[in-house]
């Protein structure tokens, strides 16, 4: 009796010590992590270690990315685009002379594993910012948390309006042109293109899809919508939706749908011959993807088709420029970065967006200053920021977090997007109008760099 | 001995709180806040492990159980702006009343069917909030604010908090279910898993005994759900997906099934293991489309080699070292503890009794 007594003790001081172990080896790594950041005031050079995250010679920021699961693909090529881009930068004198040290994430697009990313990154990486978080549902997880402990949010990617609460987010901004406002400029396009025709939507059951047909209802008459059909992400038989559709008599098809679905939309359409025009979100006016994506679930079905083919004819929009402008200067720029620092990943409109967006950090730091502190980087873009490689201004000020304000329209056209008119600019209200985009949009500059 | 025994698992408990304590004002708040979430891990698998590992029932959907104690928390909180003490209990009741109700429909089932009604309850709750967006938030879930009190000053860290709050709820979790592992209620469940008829034989109500089983269970994951809700802020369908019941499966069948303090040791490696292999991956400069993967590798691996070097799980593990080097046998005590878990009779199993019956008759 005593003896197994002793042993319950003798088993209860092993776990401990074990526990105390486990405990002590993952302590160790954070203490060297964090020790450069509180050692340096450098005496021979100005810069110093002006924030958390930054020292005179680098700047740390942090991002949750789907790198894994069902998000990945396409949108697993963004960190590593806007990590190529600043490698770019680093390897041209960095910001001020510092190094833009990026440490992205991987959340697998689930809200809890973001939770607990992002207080890795911020609590024990000491990032200084947390720069484009992808994800609605994944970054609503930690909004309040990045700007409870004020940490400059900034450039989110998700069109979700939520961003824009100055009030209550102080820290955070967004960077795509929000769906509401996309759903405008679409609207717009197809109540004054296809008067009187019958009209359908299709949309994801969430904030995308629901703010997207917002926008849609606010410039498409009523009397004109003869159906509106939803889906959820997890049921991939879109039948129902497309019978309903045709059995409406619908001529012209709106989708405020991921890449997948629209593919599954336009194949399922096909199948039950059902022909209307599609008109679809900027989220897959990445041709390249979208004729992938047809391409792949044709041929899981037994069918052979030609993606390019297909998405011929589709109406969309873009808020940045696109990879078929070869002669952009923008394209040529980011292109020339791909294939230095990025060459693995696919030349697509996912390495476009993610080096663009880097651009737009990179213009921001330079804004925030030499020794800049979190609210410097924070006061720095509510002062505006200058336009960068999007087709339109920011909305940026200190009463508005939105990103990007405008689109051109394109129709879809062998693989690549031919714009349609000129760069059209609003707001989310209903009220809001759509104006002809006037200002000229600025030429990438000769450095690839943005100046200070 | 049985006067002894709550005496000692309190102290027990109380020499972690004591620990976890020292540790959490150690640490940095990171480390904390992975403490919260080791806490919240601990209680879902204890939950799991009775289940399991005392009542020989499975369950593949547990991680409902933990979205109806989240979900609970989170609604009585936003709008009765009850503390969450309060939120807690009630989150304890409503799973209870959901375990119950599906205890009611596993007590006539076993062996793969089982499996397949709860795997089906797993994957239909993360389709009720978005069918229902204006209670439960729909896709984007709800928002759950917790602070720190005022009593601890007012630059005490939140994370910290969060830690604590955790590894009391989960410490007197474990020293309950403890306790009931080795009451009369806990001996009924191993003499049902072990064999339901010689225990139906002894004048034992099999199918109650299954139904306690999953409403004790049901609990605990509901607390879990709870703890889950105040540490990471939300409350949101993407949280409960079939790869949470399947990760605390996997934590208790690795900790050791039907070993309590195996639950800690299953949480500590799905907690930190993770994080761990993705700071070695970055750390050396892997492309991110293979240092992405390489985390999901390295778990796999780690499974792999725990189930090939202590098929028990890693509580088995740890008995055996000590009776190798401490010489002392634990095999005088072994009938508290659980034997090789044989959970349910498989499929092939209980075709082959089939055709026997039929043989003879």
């Amino acid at each position: 009796m005593k003896r197994s007594q002793r042993l319950r003790w003798q088993a209860t001081a092993f776990m401990t010590v074990t526990a105390l172990a486990v405990a002590a080896c993952s302590s160790s790594s954070s203490s060297s992590s964090s020790a450069p950041s509180s050692g340096s005031s450098s005496s021979s050079s100005a810069l110093t270690a002006s924030a958390p995250g930054i020292t005179a010679t680098t700047i740390t920021i942090g991002s949750h990315q789907p790198l894994t699961g069902p998000a990945a693909p396409g949108y697993s090529e963004i960190a590593p685009a806007s990590a190529a881009y600043f490698a770019y930068v680093n390897a041209h004198g960095g910001v001020y002379g510092r190094n833009i040290v990026y440490k992205y994430l991987n959340d697998a697009y689930d809200p809890t594993t973001t939770a607990s990313v992002v207080r890795q990154l911020v609590l024990q990486d000491s990032v200084y910012a947390i720069f484009n978080g992808l994800g609605t549902p994944t970054h609503l997880a930690v909004v309040s948390f990045l700007n409870s402990q004020k940490v400059p949010d900034v450039f989110v990617a998700s069109g979700c309006g939520c961003w824009d609460q100055p009030t209550l987010y102080p820290d955070t901004f967004g960077y795509q042109l929000d769906y509401v406002s996309e759903g405008k400029i679409l609207g717009q396009y197809v109540a004054q293109h296809f008067k009187g025709k019958k009209v359908g939507y299709f949309y994801q059951d969430d904030e995308f899809g629901q703010d997207g047909v917002k926008g849609l209802d606010y410039e498409i008459p009523a009397s004109q919508v003869v159906s509106k059909q939803s889906y959820v992400v997890t049921n991939t038989n879109v039948a129902p939706q497309v019978a309903a559709l045709r059995a409406a008599g619908a001529q012209v098809v709106v989708a405020f749908s991921i890449p997948a679905f629209t593919a599954l939309l336009k194949l399922t359409s096909l199948k039950l011959g059902f022909t209307p025009v599609l008109a679809v979100s900027d989220v897959n006016s990445d041709v390249y993807t979208l004729d992938g994506l047809l391409e792949a679930f044709a041929k899981s079905a037994g069918a052979k088709v030609v993606g390019s083919q297909l998405t011929n004819g589709i109406i969309t929009d873009s808020y940045l420029p696109t990879i078929a402008q070869a002669s952009n200067s923008w394209t040529t720029l980011f292109k020339m970065v791909h294939d230095q620092y990025d060459a693995k990943e696919p030349w697509d409109g996912n390495a476009y967006y993610g080096e663009a967006v880097a651009y737009l950090f990179v213009s921001a730091m330079f804004k925030a200053g030499r020794n800049p502190t979190r609210a410097d980087l924070v006061s720095a873009i509510n002062g505006g920021l200058p336009q960068g490689a999007s087709v339109a201004p920011y909305a940026y000020s200190s009463a508005n977090h939105d990103g990007i304000t405008g689109a051109f329209m394109a129709v879809m056209m062998n693989g690549g997007l031919v714009q349609q008119g000129s760069v059209l600019t609003t707001d989310p209200s209903q009220t809001g109008a759509i104006t002809t985009y006037t200002g000229t949009e600025a030429s990438a500059p000769a450095s690839g760099i943005p100046s200070p | 001995m049985t006067m002894r025994t709550l005496p000692r698992r309190l102290a027990l408990a109380v020499i972690v709180a004591i620990i976890v304590a020292v540790v959490s004002v150690k640490l940095n708040a990171f480390r904390d806040y992975q403490i919260a979430e080791i806490a919240m891990y601990v209680t879902a698998v204890a939950a799991l492990t009775v289940l399991t590992g005392f009542s020989g029932q499975i369950s593949l959907g547990h991680g409902a159980f933990m979205a109806v104690g989240a979900y609970a928390t989170a609604l009585v909180m936003l709008h009765l702006n009850w503390p969450f003490y309060a939120a807690l209990v009630v989150a304890a009741a409503v799973t209870a009343a959901a375990g119950a109700v599906v205890g009611l429909a596993a007590a006539r089932l076993r062996g793969p069917y089982l499996a397949g009604a709860t795997l089906m309850f797993g994957v239909a709750i993360t389709a009720v909030a978005p069918a229902f967006p204006g209670v439960f938030g729909g896709d984007q879930g709800l928002n759950v604010t917790f602070t720190t009190p005022g009593f601890v000053g007012a630059n005490f860290p939140l994370t910290r908090w969060q830690a604590w709050v955790s590894s009391v709820v989960a410490l007197v979790v474990l020293v309950l279910l403890a306790n009931l592992q080795y009451s009369r209620i806990g001996r009924n469940w191993r003499a049902v898993r072990d064999d339901d008829v010689a225990a139906e034989l002894d004048g034992i109500n099999v199918a109650a005994a299954r139904i306690r089983a999953f409403v004790v269970s049901a609990t605990c994951a509901g607390i879990a759900g709870a703890l889950l809700a105040i540490v990471t802020g939300l409350v949101a369908p993407g949280a409960f997906t079939l790869t949470l019941s399947i990760a605390l499966l996997t934590a208790a069948v690795i900790g050791g099934l039907g070993s309590l303090p195996g639950a800690l040791w299953g949480s500590l490696l799905i907690v930190l293991v993770p994080v761990y292999v993705t700071d070695v991956a970055t750390s050396h400069g892997l492309s991110s489309s293979v240092g992405a993967n390489i985390p999901i590798v390295a778990y796999g691996v780690v499974l792999i080699l725990v189930m090939l070097v202590f098929p028990q799980g890693i509580q088995g593990g740890l008995r055996w070292v000590f009776t190798t080097f401490f010489g002392t046998d634990l095999k005088s005590r072994t009938w508290r503890e659980a034997p090789a878990p044989h959970v349910t009779p498989s499929a092939d199993e209980e075709a082959a009794s089939q055709h026997q019956k039929e043989g003879t008759s």
